[in-house]
């Protein structure tokens, strides 16, 4: 299911990469095929590092490096992997003993909720007990919803009263997390902006919490963007990591046409590498980030673009 | 939002301004950096392109204003092509629709329609007096109808669900919310849907049939302000399958730089219509192109002053209101929007000090602050259409109605209704010693001579105020 979805997605990538370099290839002057990969570059949301990257690229044109248009591909797919961290197979450092605490942040809508659920599922998959925290006290029905996924993966779900303090619930989730020997507790949060001075209290204050009854935790903090995001994610990013010890991104819905190179700049500018991302809706969506894959992709075919 | 979208605009539009007189290598050189500063706030790669070469074409070009200064030049060019690019000709929500009304809201996931879908049943209440059923289509995303039945329940608005079963279509929810909307005689209808990404074929056909069932008067795509160069392509495959009316861009309370809210117009031609601010049902805003405009260049003076030695066009829609006003036919929302007006620049104080007598009126328009403003504006709100326009049939029982909506005393009502009479009075009076028997376009002069002209907000009043 996972892979031949990703299948779908590598086969857009391949087929964007070839139409490219078709473009570029051949007759195209080096000229036409720097405007072409810039428009690429910029319509996935690599941002002002695009005008960076695409100035090298220049100045190796410049200087006899490059000297075919259907060199071009390759030297940028090169060039933007070295800007890319790999997790490698095993993203999440899980503790030795006692329960490892994933605490799960991001803004309104960016697909929290969904990446836990799939989280959990990743990690049941790897023979761990996981039990699951509902600290989104706020949305209506936040708590039915990580309910309903917390029911189809058959895990406990520690809730508390709607309006209520989500610090208390992430409290109690540790406490039970203690209790039932669990070996991963992951807590939802509600979505918040990163303008909010109190909302980003009130996590920096869940945080603080969980490392009271577990020290050390959270021991991975993950924020979620959402693939669409553009230069905003940087933003996002420095806010969410000032606030809680944010370890890497979970980038979702890289399913839609949108290419989430926002996160570039974010690895850049904050040092935080993506560890997963998310690839529909369903608990078998995710994967772990492959920086070579994700690359191809994003220099891969946009469909809609195409029939403009 | 627009904040650092203003401050790097800025710093572009500052070399033009250094610049004096415009050589074209001047226009070259700050038009790159303008094109940066747009594409750091998430404007459109092509769209970007094109806006600078429009600018470009103003400013070098044919259409250039005579007499006019560079940097009011390059100003007024972005003012330009910035309100041609959000401008509305359409009013926020659809002009005659049938009964019931429905609207539709469609767009990725996550994007907040479930919360606008709120918003929405909130405003047709409150200000259309409209009896509204939110229809929860979303069956996808877990516990999404509870999610809808839970702000309803919050507002008192009833929602049509069905409990979410393998077989069960939103498109036949849909159409059983409509019967039920009919038999139930209500008068809109907020249709919510599962966020889908384009790409996804089952669902791109489930959402157009959703449309067909639902036949909504306004068919909304609502966009994340957060979102980058993806919104055009999101909006263009929307735009596709559906019939839009217009684009709701929420969540423009964070610090994004709303360069979606630019290119999203151009590629799709459907206008903006509402903003979505805050994560409470009453968060949502109606879009004013010309406002944004304004904002993101943040140099409202200057725009007034280029905009002045324009055609009068907006200002004979101004002088109409004040004609209007000066023969003392005044209504609830010309005295809301001077209220408002006055908040920003005072203009009617200026007016009224130059008459005799006014000193009282003026001391009491110069009281209000944000809160009274706050009360009076859910005063207004709490009146029917009738009433405003024709505040004297406002009775005993009317006034408690409205106090009651409003959450505020009868006396305070009371006051409100004695301003407005007091306003209708000066008004009346000021136009018969402005006008004594000069012309519309005498009167029009010697307003703008004294500098009243453009009291109104550009394009008149807040538009949801006119229906
Ligand atoms: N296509 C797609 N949809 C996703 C993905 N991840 C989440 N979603 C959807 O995005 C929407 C929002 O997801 P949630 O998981 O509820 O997001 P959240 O961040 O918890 O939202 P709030 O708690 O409301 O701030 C839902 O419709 C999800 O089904 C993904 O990787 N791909
Ligand atoms: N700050 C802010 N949050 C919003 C706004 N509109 C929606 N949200 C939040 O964004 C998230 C997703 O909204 P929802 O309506 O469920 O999106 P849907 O999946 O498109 O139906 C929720 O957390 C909402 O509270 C807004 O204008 N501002
Ligand atoms: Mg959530
Ligand atoms: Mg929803």
């Amino acid at each position: 299911m996972v892979l031949s979805r990703l299948r779908a997605g590598l086969q857009r990538t391949r087929n964007r990469i070839s139409h490219a370099l078709r473009r570029l290839g051949g007759d195209t002057s080096l000229e036409e095929a720097l405007e072409a990969l810039e428009e690429i570059l910029y319509t996935a949301d690599v941002g002002l590092l695009a005008g960076e990257i695409l100035d090298e690229l220049q100045g190796e044109v410049r200087r006899g490096a490059i000297a075919r248009a259907d060199e071009l591909g390759p030297w940028l797919r090169e060039r933007l992997l070295r800007e890319l961290q790999d997790p490698g197979p095993e993203p999440l450092r899980l503790q030795p003993s006692g329960p490892t605490v994933i605490l799960v942040v991001g803004v309104n809508g960016s697909g929290k909720t969904t990446s836990v659920a799939r989280l959990v599922a990743w990690l049941q998959g790897r023979g761990l007990k996981v039990l699951l925290g509902a600290a989104d006290t706020f949305r209506a029905a936040a708590v039915e919803q990580l309910g309903i996924w917390a029911e189809r993966l058959g895990v406990d779900l520690v809730t508390g009263p709607h309006q209520g303090d989500p610090a208390a619930v992430a409290h109690d989730a540790a406490e039970a997390a203690l209790a039932r020997g669990a070996d991963v507790l992951v807590v939802d949060t509600a979505g918040r902006l990163h303008t909010q001075k109190n909302l980003m209290e009130e996590l920096a204050k869940v945080a603080r919490v969980l490392d009271r009854k577990i020290p050390g935790a959270p021991h991975e903090t993950l924020l979620v963007l959402d693939a669409t995001t553009g230069q905003n994610a940087v933003q996002q990013a420095r806010r969410f990591a000032e606030k809680v010890p944010v370890d890497g991104i979970f980038l979702a819905k890289l399913d839609g046409t949108a290419k989430g190179g926002a996160v570039f700049a974010v690895q850049r500018e904050l040092g935080l590498p993506v560890k997963f991302v998310g690839l529909g809706e369903g608990l078998e969506d995710l994967e772990v980030f492959d920086p070579g894959e994700f690359t191809d992709a994003l220099l891969g075919p946009r469909p809609a673009a195409e029939t403009a | 939002m627009l904040d650092s979208l203003t401050q790097s605009l800025g710093k572009a539009l500052d070399r033009f301004k250094r610049a004096g007189r415009l050589t074209e290598a001047d226009v070259q050189e700050g038009l790159r950096e303008v094109r940066r500063a747009l594409l750091e706030a998430d404007v459109h790669f092509q769209v970007a392109r094109e806006f600078c070469d429009q600018v470009g074409k103003r400013l070098l070009g044919e259409e250039r204003l005579r007499g006019v200064e560079g940097s009011q030049q390059v100003i007024h060019a972005f003012h330009q092509e910035l309100v041609a690019l959000m401008g509305s000709e359409l009013p926020a929500l659809p002009k005659d629709p049938r009964h019931p009304m429905v609207l539709l809201l469609a767009g990725l996931n996550g994007a907040g329609k479930t919360t606008t879908a709120a918003k929405l049943a909130l405003w047709l209440r409150q200000r259309q007096n409209r009896k509204v059923l939110l229809a929860a289509c979303d069956l996808v995303r877990p516990a999404a109808v509870d999610q809808l039945r839970k702000l309803g329940a919050e507002l008192g608005v009833e929602v049509y669900a069905e409990d979410p079963a393998p077989d069960l279509r939103p498109e036949e929810v849909a159409a059983r919310a409509l019967e039920q909307a009919r038999r139930g005689r209500f008068d809109a209808v907020v249709v919510d849907s599962a966020g889908r990404q384009t790409v996804d074929e089952d669902l791109m056909a489930e959402i157009e049939r959703v449309e067909a069932a639902a036949r909504p008067d306004a068919t909304y795509l609502v966009l994340d302000s957060m979102t980058g160069q993806d919104a055009v392509e999101s909006a263009r495959a929307f735009g596709e399958r559906l019939d839009l009316y217009g684009v709701i861009l929420t969540k423009i309370d964070g610090d994004a730089r709303g360069g979606a809210a630019l290119s999203v117009r151009r590629i799709t031609g459907r206008p903006l219509c509402f903003l979505g601010t805050g994560e409470r049902p009453g968060d949502l805003e109606e879009f004013q192109a010309e406002r944004l405009a304004s904002r993101i260049l943040d140099m409202g003076d200057v725009v007034g002053l280029v905009e002045a030695a324009q055609e009068a066009v907006e200002e004979e829609r101004a002088a109409e209101d004040y004609m209007r006003m000066m023969e003392g036919r005044l209504t609830m929302e010309d005295l809301l929007a001077q209220f408002r007006m006055l908040k920003k620049m005072g203009s009617l104080k200026k007016v009224f000090g130059m008459l005799p007598g006014a000193g009282r009126m003026s001391g009491l328009l110069e009281q209000v602050d944000d809160r009274q403003l706050a009360r009076i504006e859910a005063m207004v709100l709490s009146m029917t259409p009738a009433e405003r326009l024709h505040p004297e049939i406002l009775n005993g029982s009317r006034r408690k109605r409205i106090a009651r909506g409003s959450g505020v005393q009868v006396s305070e009502v009371n006051r409100l209704l004695q301003s407005f009479h007091q306003l209708q009075k000066q008004m009346k009076s000021m136009g018969r010693m402005l006008k004594g028997g000069k012309s519309k376009k005498r009167l029009l002069r010697q307003l703008e001579r004294s500098g009243q002209l453009p009291m109104m907000p550009p394009g008149g009043r807040p538009r949801g105020f006119r229906r």
